[in-house]
Order: C-alpha cells, then sequence, then structure tokens
C-alpha cells in the first residue's frame, strides 16, 4: 500500500462515508439521546443534542402503552409469516420457471411485476380489489353466494367449518401478510433461480440414474443444495419485513390489529407528537433488529465482502 | 403405472397450473387497476362486476384529465407531482451515481486505512431500519429548514441509496480484469484518466442497471415524503399524492389513474433494462 494510493482510496469514498454519516449515523447517535429527553412536536426546535436532563420517561410511556405487547406481537407474526410465504411462493415460482418452456422469458419477466411496481400503487390496487362495496373480490364472493368481506378492516373473523364448529381468524392481519407474500415473493424467486441455475446437473443426473422419483430429487438432492441461499433469504427478508412501515401503513394505517412497530412509531411521532417516546421505540426496533444483524454476520458475512 | 412415471405426469400437470397461477396473481391487480383507471366512479358503484371500461372511456381517458389538471380547474394538480417525482428521483440518480462510482471504485481498487470498517459499516446501514432514522433526520431538518424542501428529500434519498449502490458496483468493478486499468496507466492515463476511459465504459451496463434501481428507490419512497413535505401540497411526491387523497373527496378511479401514472416509468424501465435488472438486484442482495 503507498501513501499516495492511501491518500487517493480516502479521498475517492470520503463523500460517500461523509453523506451517510451526516444522514444516517449521526442521526442513529442521536434517536439515542432523543430516546432519553422530554422531546415534544411542539417544542421541536428546542431540542437540543446535549444539554437536557436524561429521563427513562420515554421507554416506560413507550412499554407501559397498553398496546406495546399486542403490536410486538402482531410485528413477529407479520415478520415469520410473511417471511415464510414470500420465500415459499418464491421456491415455487423458481422450480415451476426453472425448466425451458414457450414464452418463459415472459413469465419469468411478468413474475417479477409485483416486487417492481411503485408500493403505493400495489397498496391502492389491493384496496380498491378488497373494497367490500365495489371491489372485484366481492364481486366473486357474490357470485360464489357467500356474504361481503371487508379484509382489511376485519379484526376477526368467524369461519365456520360444515356448520359443525367454528373458530376466529384475525382476518385484516392474514390479508396484509398475503399482500406482503405476494409482494416479496419475486424477490425470493431471483434468489432461488439462479442458485437453482447454477447448480450442477451431474448430481440430480446421478440420482435420476438410482430410479429416484421427481419428488425424492427434490426433498434430498436439489433443497440440501438450496440450503445456504434460502438461509439468506430467511434473514434478509426477516430484516426487512421487521423493517418495514409502507405496506402496512398504507394498506390498514395500522388498524384491525394490523399495527406493526414501525407504524407505531410514526403513531407517536406525527400522530402523538411525541418525539421522544417515538425514538425510545426506535431504539427498542433497533435493538431487536442490532440482535438479528449480528445472527446474520456472524453466519454470512464472509471475509471477501469486506 | 411406477410411482416416477405417476410423479412425472402428475407434476407435468401441476406445473402448468401453477404457471397460471403466478400469471394470474402477478398480471391481474396490473390489468385491473389500468381498467378501473378508464371508468368513471359512478359506473363501476352501479355494477362493480363490470368493472372493465367502454372504449368510448378509454378513449376519453376523462380521469386521466381531471388526475392531471390543477387545482384551480377542478382537477388533482398531478402534474406538479410528476414534476416533483421527477425531480428528486433523477437528482437523485446522478448524486449516488456520482458519488458512489468513485466510493466504489476505491473500496473495489485502492488499499487504503480503514477500509474495511467502511465496507462493513456501509452494510450495517443498508440493514438498518429507515424508521429510526427518520425521527432524529424529521427533528434536524426542522431546524435547519430542511423540511418542505425538495432539497432535503433528494439528499436523504441519496443517503439511502448511496450503500446500496456502492456495495453493487464495487462487485462489479471487482470483476473488471485489473490488467485492463494497468494497461491503461501505462498508456499514460492518470488514476482519474482510467476510471473515465476504461472503468466506467467497461462497467457501463452494470452503472445503469444501479442508476435505474436508484430512480426506482427513489420514484416509489414514500416515509420520507410523508415526514418532510406533507405540509406543502406542492411539494408532494408523487406517491404521497395518492395516499393523501385517497378519502371520500377524491373519486377511487381518478386516483387509479394516478397510480397508474407513476407505474408507468417504473415499468418502462423494467422492460427496457429486465436483464440487467435482475442481475444487479441479485448482485445487491447477495455476494456472488
Amino acid at each position: 500500500m503507498t501513501k499516495r494510493e492511501g491518500r487517493l482510496g480516502i479521498g475517492l469514498i470520503l463523500p460517500a462515508v461523509l453523506v451517510v454519516g451526516l444522514l444516517v449515523v449521526f442521526p442513529l447517535v442521536w434517536n439515542i439521546a432523543l430516546s432519553f429527553q422530554q422531546a415534544r412536536l411542539i417544542n421541536i426546535r428546542e431540542v437540543s443534542l446535549v444539554g437536557f436532563e436524561p429521563t427513562l420517561q420515554n421507554y416506560k410511556t413507550v412499554i407501559g402503552a397498553s398496546d406495546f405487547w399486542p403490536v410486538l406481537r402482531t410485528t413477529f407474526v407479520y415478520t415469520i409469516f410473511g417471511t415464510f410465504f414470500s420465500i415459499l411462493l418464491g421456491l415455487w415460482a423458481a422450480l415451476v420457471l426453472n425448466k425451458a418452456f414457450r414464452g418463459k422469458a415472459l413469465v419469468r419477466g411478468l413474475v417479477l411485476f409485483p416486487y417492481v411496481v411503485p408500493v403505493i400503487a400495489a397498496a391502492f390496487v389491493w384496496k380498491i380489489m378488497l373494497n367490500p362495496t365495489f371491489g372485484v373480490a366481492n364481486v366473486w364472493l357474490e357470485r360464489l353466494g357467500l356474504p361481503a368481506i371487508d379484509f382489511l378492516n376485519t379484526r376477526s373473523y368467524e369461519v365456520t367449518v360444515f356448520g359443525l364448529f367454528s373458530f376466529e381468524i384475525p382476518l385484516a392481519l392474514m390479508t396484509v401478510i398475503a399482500f406482503e407474500a405476494w409482494r416479496y415473493f419475486p424477490f425470493a424467486f431471483l434468489f432461488i433461480l439462479a442458485a437453482l441455475q447454477s447448480l450442477p446437473e451431474d448430481i440430480n443426473e446421478a440420482a435420476v440414474v438410482d430410479g429416484a422419483t421427481l419428488s425424492q430429487r427434490f426433498w434430498y438432492v436439489t433443497l440440501p443444495q438450496l440450503r445456504p441461499v434460502l438461509a439468506v433469504l430467511v434473514l434478509l427478508r426477516f430484516i426487512w419485513t421487521f423493517n418495514k412501515f409502507d405496506d402496512v401503513f398504507l394498506l390498514t394505517g395500522g388498524g384491525a390489529g394490523t399495527e406493526v412497530i414501525t407504524v407505531k412509531i410514526i403513531d407517536w411521532l406525527t400522530g402523538r407528537g411525541n418525539v421522544g417516546a417515538a425514538a425510545a421505540l426506535g431504539i427498542i426496533l433497533a435493538l431487536m433488529l442490532i440482535v438479528l444483524v449480528v445472527i446474520y454476520m456472524k453466519f454470512f458475512y464472509k471475509e471477501e465482502v469486506a | 403405472m411406477t410411482r416416477a412415471v405417476f410423479e412425472e405426469r402428475l407434476f407435468g400437470v401441476l406445473k402448468w397450473i401453477s404457471v397460471v397461477f403466478f400469471v394470474i396473481i402477478c398480471l391481474f391487480p396490473l390489468v385491473y387497476m389500468v381498467a378501473l383507471s378508464f371508468k368513471p366512479i359512478a359506473d363501476l358503484l352501479r355494477d362493480p362486476a363490470k368493472w372493465w371500461p367502454s372504449l368510448e372511456q378509454v378513449l376519453n381517458a376523462d380521469t386521466y384529465q381531471t388526475v392531471l389538471k390543477p387545482v384551480d380547474q377542478g382537477g388533482q394538480g398531478f402534474l406538479v407531482f410528476i414534476r416533483n417525482s421527477s425531480i428528486v428521483a433523477v437528482a437523485t440518480v446522478i448524486l449516488t451515481l456520482a458519488v458512489g462510482i468513485l466510493a466504489a471504485y476505491s473500496a473495489a481498487r485502492l488499499n487504503f486505512f480503514g477500509k474495511r470498517a467502511v465496507s462493513f459499516g456501509m452494510i450495517m446501514v443498508y440493514l438498518f431500519p429507515v424508521v429510526v432514522v427518520s425521527i432524529p433526520l424529521f427533528v434536524m431538518f426542522s431546524r435547519i429548514g430542511l423540511r418542505s424542501s425538495l432539497y432535503g428529500l433528494i439528499i436523504v434519498y441519496l443517503a439511502s441509496t448511496l450503500p446500496v449502490a456502492l456495495y453493487m458496483l464495487r462487485n462489479y468493478f471487482n470483476a473488471i480484469p485489473v490488467e485492463l486499468e494497468e494497461a491503461g496507466m501505462v498508456d499514460g492515463l492518470s488514476r482519474f484518466g482510467v476510471i473515465r476511459k476504461v472503468t466506467i465504459p467497461l462497467a457501463a451496463p452494470a452503472i445503469a442497471a444501479v442508476g435505474l434501481y436508484v430512480f426506482m428507490i427513489a420514484w416509489n419512497e414514500f416515509l420520507y415524503a410523508l415526514l418532510f413535505v406533507l405540509e406543502r401540497r406542492d411539494l408532494w411526491t408523487l406517491s404521497l399524492g395518492v395516499q393523501q387523497l385517497d378519502n371520500q373527496e377524491v373519486p377511487t378511479t381518478v386516483l387509479m389513474a394516478g397510480s397508474v401514472i407513476i407505474s408507468i416509468p417504473v415499468i418502462l424501465l423494467f422492460f427496457l433494462a429486465e436483464r440487467w435488472l435482475r442481475e444487479g438486484l441479485t448482485a445487491g442482495g447477495v455476494k456472488g
């Protein structure tokens, strides 16, 4: 490493580091300060980085709120099922679209639509499709002779099986999870397809020679080889779904039992004007995430990335 | 029939059912969106089952006229939102590429103190929750007067797209043979000459892919727009416009036209560069 190269290297990367440092890292640090401070939207101009009486009040307020645990529970249910179903759909799509057939390129392109379309458009069209008075979903339900359902505003829906017994399902939350699975399965699809195409053919051929059936080859040959990519996908999708704000906010605004932690944070910030409480809940979210990122780094962050 | 033959046939049929299933779930919402965007709301309310528009309605495109017309002419003023979204997205792409290319070159080719820490830090930032960063930014921008300004949005978008752009670009630059650059140096090019005449032309498709990806992030962004420019309608982006006007007063199908307008550039770009994007997306998420 020559001295000149070192200086040039730092010089070239400096603008990026400054921008990210000033607009991401510094705010994160400030967020910690805010979380120990009585900061309201009304006195936002008097909030300072230093020179305040540290207090744990925000954390008490946030954790003591009657909906803290339900929100946490909703967040985990949303994240776990959203992650699971998006990857499951992605795996299914990748397996189906891996082999050559007519129009394959076209279908592979179409399948990426849900992921590419702006979230606002996707959420809006889902809202309209599921609208209980004029949405197309209820037009179809009506044709089947079923009553209209307000999918996004029904906290719990009673399902009766053959008139024998009935149980409640969290309908709005399930709908939001379905949206999540629909919107992000193309992401999983891309990764799994790329992995499938780089698998060596000979192992599969050997299994064919040994008389393994299609399902056996999937379970015992393909799936084990996909484990690394699936592991990466689970963590990435989990982290990103956990952080997700737009989708739930745009679909339900956090109503009908769908309030996740990010929506709650923005509610503290803009809805209730309690900047300190929002910051405190943000720190709680970040702490939970750091644990996840550490796991990710430990298992998947390789030397070569640096 | 043996189990193997049975399975071949069963999965052969299931495969086609699956293809149809995926095509429907991906395409139908878009078709529905475009169809509704041409219908007057009264028509839809009268008969929700007939959601496709007539030829006349498509040719008139009344909803599109309404959504684009300025507010003082009884429209929704989406032309202003289109302008705002375009300014913000294009500026973000230019700035991110300018800063990102230099940084990525440095991370890919040069040795310097703290390189590992910087790369590691960028990945951490990439995985971190946006919501947490948005609170102090909200406070900070309120204090320095960058709230209610498109400049504020642009620099926030720059900061949030830089880590992923840097990461993707660095992977591409790593794939360029060093020998080509060394040949350039031997021919008397300076380091910047090499970047401009060798690295950038060779990585052009990759740079285009990153640019498109950044454009899509900035064009689609919603949370920062909500936090920063909500109070000034003349600064709303398209995403914010659709979300804010989604209320009783504005006809749903008019907003559907707005949704179509947001989606058009993204889908066009996507078709133009589908392969680049597909490779870009996978390169951005996972090494190798």
